[in-house]
């Protein structure tokens, strides 16, 4: 994991420093809220509907039990115990008083970690691979190059006020699962010809103008990166919108410029300034791929394992669902769900927390991971540790075996929390998942992605959701419009719109309506929700969510 | 022909807490039940502006439709119910404190 260098956390502490001195002059009135929100927001405080949320960027999605404990003692002891776990690797507090915040910037820095840029029209948190570094068909690690680009882009003076905030995401293997074609700028690390390098995506987003990336250079050599990526954002920063805040993001700017025009620009760009970086950024790079480097894998016997996996059941539904492969030979990667059943998908107690901190330290080299998915991971457990590892999950209410299924539902906070949002989305969440644990039907179904958005800035990713749910306001009541067949891998698709949204009330039947028709239209039992649906199209799942359309049609 | 104007509250967030709280007569509270209810237009704007003046006790002052049919403000809309409520996953927010949401 990288550390802190000296400058680092001077940094920091200035920084809060900083900060704490704003907090006191809008609290003794001599800064306006018109003054101090823009520097709030740099610190990642916003006010929402109930309360102040404090948001904590967890870097490319790795922390250590040590850092996973800190969390849960701020949640202990400046919120109400607990913490909301969201898509792009921050853990958000729900609760703080605007008095506390300093001091929870600094608890936070104890452990190297922070709320910059995790708000704000300028770079964001650098989100990647949650399997990153353990993942079998990883070509590369894809976090130092990650930690690179953060350091690079933290107060960075030129991208400070762009058009609008700007998220990147980097993935090192050929299954995406950063989403890094619904980001601004997307990496895939690739290898050519025994070359390491890039394939740069831009202008993907979510949002009110959904939109999937395009390939803006196909192979980038990797001593390139930082010097391209300055061309990109500083062209953005040039050519990006601010007359109209829907219309700012780059994906905006590279539609109606179109990739041609944006490329040239950004080459044009990219060979005036190469020269400046004169390999400083490469030195860097290869200091913190040391601090990257695998831990000592054991080898040892895998016999326990086998036995559970086949003696117990529950472990063995839970192994199928939640195990991942390594790429070290007798070692699995671990998704810890945030999603049992009827939970608020994404939140973790603090008890929980400390649990997960105290499990990565006994069995997973202390190593902890945030998926986009509100998911915990253990990156690197031998198989042999896997049956004391679930016996401890179980007690903790950790141990949900729903990972990738109908109730690993991503859901953005909604109208439950969010200041922005039209309808709420965590109760939907709640009841879908409830409905088809009762249903018992869950693991039948198999792989789908359901996925909850509380209004269209789209932050629980409903447009590449294989069911993706947004909820609206129509006329005073939550309205809830569904869209299929979105896809958030390498073949991002954006989802289709079913037709007229449903009441509150009218949504769980209609999703139950839809997985009833992919149950009986798949062709086999092998075959997912997301290929039926590739192969059929809209039409047979619009026939079964809108039945009495038939009939009056008839 | 211009709307007739409805019934409506002056309401905001606390600054040091953040949280939902309401315009009285002579304050602030945060229970939507004790707000001052404002039927006059032009009495409505001039008690947001003294809201809005307020800078070291409250963000973000608006107005909020409210419902008087039964003698007590509530709610004409989902947004401001569960604002003046909290949460629906956690009894937290309001409902913690307030025995009478
Ligand atoms: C409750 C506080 C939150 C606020 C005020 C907020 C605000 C926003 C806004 C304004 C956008 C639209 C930006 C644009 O398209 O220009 C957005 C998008 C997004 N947010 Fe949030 N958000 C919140 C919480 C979350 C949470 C909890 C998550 C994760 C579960 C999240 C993840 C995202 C993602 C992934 C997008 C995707 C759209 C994109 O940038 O392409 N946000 N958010
Ligand atoms: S999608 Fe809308 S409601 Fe949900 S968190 Fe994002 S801004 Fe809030």
């Amino acid at each position: 994991m990288y550390k802190y260098t000296d400058f680092d956390a001077a940094f920091i502490k200035e920084r809060n420093a900083q900060f704490r001195s704003q907090v006191e002059r809008r609290i003794d009135g001599s800064l306006t809220e018109d003054e101090f929100k823009p520097l709030r927001l740099m610190n990642g405080l916003y006010l929402q509907l109930h309360a102040y949320m404090l948001r904590v960027a967890i870097p490319y999605g790795t922390l250590n039990g040590r850092q996973m404990d800190k969390l849960a003692d701020i949640a202990d002891r400046w919120d109400k115990g607990y913490g909301h776990f969201t898509t792009r690797q921050n853990i958000q507090f729900n609760w703080p008083e605007l008095r506390d915040i300093p001091d929870m910037l600094d608890a936070l820095a104890e452990v190297q970690m922070h709320a910059i840029q995790t708000s704000g029209n300028t770079i964001r948190n650098v989100t990647a691979d949650h399997f990153a570094g353990a993942a079998a068909d990883e070509i590369a690690d894809p976090r130092p190059v990650a930690e690179l680009i953060r350091q690079w882009s933290t107060d960075h003076p030129e991208f400070q006020f762009l058009p609008r905030k700007f998220k990147v995401a980097v993935t090192g293997s050929p299954n995406d699962r950063a989403v890094t074609k619904a980001h601004d700028i997307g990496l895939r690390m690739l290898e050519r010809d025994g070359v390491a390098g890039f394939e740069v995506i831009v202008g993907g987003g979510l949002g009110r103008t959904p939109m999937i990336g395009k390939v803006l250079r196909d192979f980038l050599p990797r001593e390139d990166l930082l010097p391209y990526l300055e061309a990109i954002v500083s062209v953005y920063n040039l050519l990006g919108r601010r007359d109209n805040k829907y219309k700012a993001r780059i994906k905006i700017t590279v539609h109606e410029n179109g990739i041609d025009d944006f490329r040239a620009r950004v080459e044009e760009r990219f060979a005036l300034i190469r020269p400046q970086f004169g390999g400083i950024d490469q030195q860097l790079l290869a200091g913190i791929e040391a601090d990257f480097a695998a831990p000592d894998f054991k080898t040892k016997p895998v016999a326990d394992f086998e036995a559970a996996y086949t003696n117990d059941p529950v472990f063995r539904s839970w192994a199928d669902t939640n195990l991942t492969d390594h790429r070290a030979p007798g070692y699995a990667i671990v998704s810890i769900s945030l999603k049992a059943h009827a939970a608020t998908p994404g939140d973790a107690t603090s008890a929980q927390m400390r649990v997960m901190a105290d499990l990565a330290r006994d069995y997973g080299h202390d190593e902890l991971r945030i998926s986009h998915e509100q998911n915990v991971i253990l990156p690197h457990v031998h198989k042999s540790d896997l049956p004391a590892l679930h016996a401890r999950l179980k007690e903790a209410q950790l141990a949900t075996a729903n990972i990738g299924l109908i109730s690993d539902i991503i859901a953005c906070p909604g109208m439950d929390y969010c200041a922005l949002a039209t309808a709420r989305s965590i109760p939907i969440a709640q009841e879908i998942a409830t409905r088809f644990d009762d249903l018992k039907l869950e693991h039948d179904i198999g792989p789908l992605k359901i996925k909850i958005s509380g209004c269209i800035n789209a932050c629980g990713h409903h447009h590449v959701g294989h069911i993706g749910i947004l909820g609206l306001d129509r006329a005073g009541v939550e309205n809830y419009q569904i869209t299929l067949g979105g896809d958030g891998s390498e073949d991002a698709t954006i989802g289709e719109r079913a037709g007229p949204g449903f009441s509150a009330d009218e949504i769980i039947p209609a999703v139950e309506r839809i997985v009833m028709a992919y149950l009986e239209l798949r062709d086999a039992p092998e075959e997912t929700f997301l290929e039926t649906y590739r192969r059929i199209g809209l039409a047979p799942f619009k026939a079964a969510l809108y039945p009495e359309v038939q009939a009056d049609a008839a | 022909m211009p709307k007739a104007f409805t019934p409506k509250v002056v309401t905001a967030n606390h600054l040091l807490k953040g949280d939902v709280i309401y315009q009285t007569a002579t304050g602030w509270t945060r229970d939507l039940a004790e707000a001052e209810v404002l039927t006059d237009e032009a009495d409505a704007d001039l008690r947001l502006i003294d809201a809005a003046q307020q800078v070291s006790l409250v963000v973000g002052a608006y107005l909020a439709d409210v419902d008087t049919a039964g003698g007590v403000p509530k709610p004409t809309h989902f947004r401001e119910d569960f604002r003046a409520r909290g949460p629906s996953n956690y009894a937290h927010g309001k409902q913690e404190d307030l025995s009478n949401v």
